[in-house]
């Protein structure tokens, strides 16, 4: 079906595909660099059209904990925040990955710790890869790198999430949260009439009564629990990797980046590449799941690897577990809001790994 | 092609709705474009500015620290951004109130009145549309009728009828633009 061109912000884009993805639902609480999700929801009244509701929530914390209820009941519900209102989440978070129940969480991410910045940043890696919030649980995590990607994971991450009845997580960025570009948009799609078979919507007769919880006192049992989930992420971890390479069928370095980064490496590719320096690109799509096996088998190929990052250096650890200690594997990232150049990547490129 | 541009100027002098109305012009070309705004402190300080990429390729980073044409609207902008062209780029500036002029000399630059001609006209609004004109004359990367196209996409359809206007203002600009 014919997709239709406009010129739109990433946030903007985030929530005009919500609507065309039939969404049931999506809470929020303002907080700069995303605040044109909820203002453009607001604005575009989807409950007078899909029936799709929009609520400014009083907090961060309410939000998510209505999103928790909207996922019990089936529904494709969503939030989006920024750094420090995502931290605010984690509670929710974990619980809603402890109770195994499918929702769409968007973090346009902004320099920290703490209110740090409102500048785009890469520094919630961790938060978003390795839990945030306690116990032994995965969210998904998509990582777009332009507008189109924007709005193409919205409708992706509601699928993988009903899908693995599992919370995903778009990670994105100020910079592509702010920035506008061309956007090619899906049709609308209907509101699913669907409930599925453990959504908590009341008892008919016919089965026993649905529980959404995410305790269980009985260690055993909890034991069970732990290893379904674990079961659960190794099939997600064979059948979910995603990512793009660019240029590394001859390439003698590796740049690992992703997001706003990734678009960076790429211009430093070309860069490279003038100078005659055989320089590739391996930009994640997926971060959890991460493309752990194609980076050890370019670990058998290349002399090094860079992780370039918007932080001290986080996806970097993924990079030489994967690597796992066949090639050297360095960091370089600009912090505090500043996005690096292509000219500075090339230059810590040849100074880390080339030691030239 | 690859042009990256810088617009600077205060908040309200119609920066950001300059750079989109380029964007949106750039998409009618077929070309790739992005549109970076500054946000949060810069412009709540009344500066505001936005970074316009157009090109045949895919872009790399929206955000850039070096540019091939600054369009500068105030002295603040002048003052940050002079530095920031590329050696061989042009400066297009408003000369009202500036009072250090641009002073470079590996690059090439141009003036327009924009302010003082909009008052002319005695449509201030279109002062934007008039430094817009004076960058096509000297840097004609999107054809006239695509403008019109991007200024259409852009314009809410309650302000259709103002277009004439801002064809005049575009058409202003083109002739009154001088280098320095």
């Amino acid at each position: 079906m014919e997709r239709e061109l406009r010129l739109m912000k990433g946030n903007e884009a985030v929530a005009e595909a919500a609507i065309r993805a039939g969404a049931d639902g999506y809470f929020g609480y303002p907080i700069t660099p995303q605040s044109e999700i909820l203002e453009y929801l607001m604005e575009a009244r989807p409950y007078q059209t899909t029936g799709m509701v929009v609520l400014q929530a009083e907090s961060e914390i309410a939000a998510i904990n209505m999103v928790y209820g909207g996922a019990a009941c089936g529904k494709r519900v969503m939030t989006t925040s920024s750094s420090p209102g995502i931290s605010l989440k984690q509670e929710g978070i974990t619980y809603i990955a402890g109770a195994e129940l499918p929702c769409l969480i968007v973090n346009v991410v902004r320099g920290g710790p703490g209110l740090g910045t409102i500048q785009p940043a890469q520094s919630d890696y961790f938060q978003a890869v390795k839990g945030g919030g306690h116990g032994d649980y995965h969210l998904i995590v998509l990582a777009p790198a332009s507008v189109q990607e924007m709005a193409d994971f919205v409708g992706l991450g509601f699928d993988l999430a009903f899908r693995y009845r599992n919370p995903v997580m778009i990670l994105s960025d100020g910079a592509i949260g702010q920035m506008m570009e061309k956007v090619y948009l899906s049709p609308q799609k209907e509101r699913s009439k669907k409930v599925p078979e453990w959504a908590t919507t009341g008892k008919p007769p016919t089965r026993e009564r649905n529980i959404i919880t995410s305790l269980d006192l009985d260690p055993k049992a909890q034991e069970v629990f732990n290893q379904k989930l674990i079961a659960k992420y190794d099939e997600i971890r064979e059948k979910e990797v995603r990512y793009e390479e660019f240029q590394c069928q001859d390439a003698e370095y590796l740049l690992v980046a992703y997001g706003t980064s990734a678009r960076v490496c790429q211009k430093a590719v070309q860069l490279a590449r003038v100078e005659g320096l055989r320089v590739g690109l391996l930009r994640p799509i997926t971060l959890f799941p991460f493309p752990t096996a194609r980076i050890r088998e370019l670990a058998g190929q290349v002399k090094g690897m860079m992780s370039v990052e918007m932080s001290a250096g986080q996806m970097v650890e993924d990079v030489m577990l994967a690597a796992n200690g066949k090639v050297p594997v360095v960091h370089f990232g600009r912090m505090g809001g500043i996005v690096t150049t292509p000219d500075e990547v090339v230059e810590n490129l040849k100074l880390k790994i080339m030691k030239v | 092609m690859t042009e990256e541009i810088i617009i600077a100027g205060f908040g309200g002098q119609g920066v950001l709705s300059m750079g989109k109305i380029m964007a949106y012009s750039g998409v009618m070309e077929d070309m790739e474009v992005s549109w970076m705004p500054s946000y949060g402190p810069e412009m709540r300080g009344g500066t505001a500015n936005v970074i316009v990429i157009l090109s045949s390729e895919r872009i790399s980073s929206p955000i850039i620290r070096s540019f091939d044409t600054a369009i500068i609207l105030n002295q603040q902008s002048l003052d940050k951004f002079e530095g920031s062209v590329k050696p061989g780029g042009i400066l297009i500036y408003d000369g009202n109130g500036i009072t250090r002029h641009p002073e470079r000399s590996d690059i090439t630059v141009y003036r327009v009145d924009a302010t003082e001609e909009a008052v002319r006209m005695k449509s201030p609004k279109t002062f934007n549309m008039i430094v817009l004109g004076g960058f096509l004359k000297v840097k004609p990367v999107i054809r006239l009728e695509n403008v019109i196209k991007g200024l259409k996409k852009s314009l809410p359809e309650r302000y259709h009828n103002l277009i004439p206007v801002n064809e005049e203002a575009l058409a202003r600009g083109m002739e009154i633009i001088r280098e320095k």
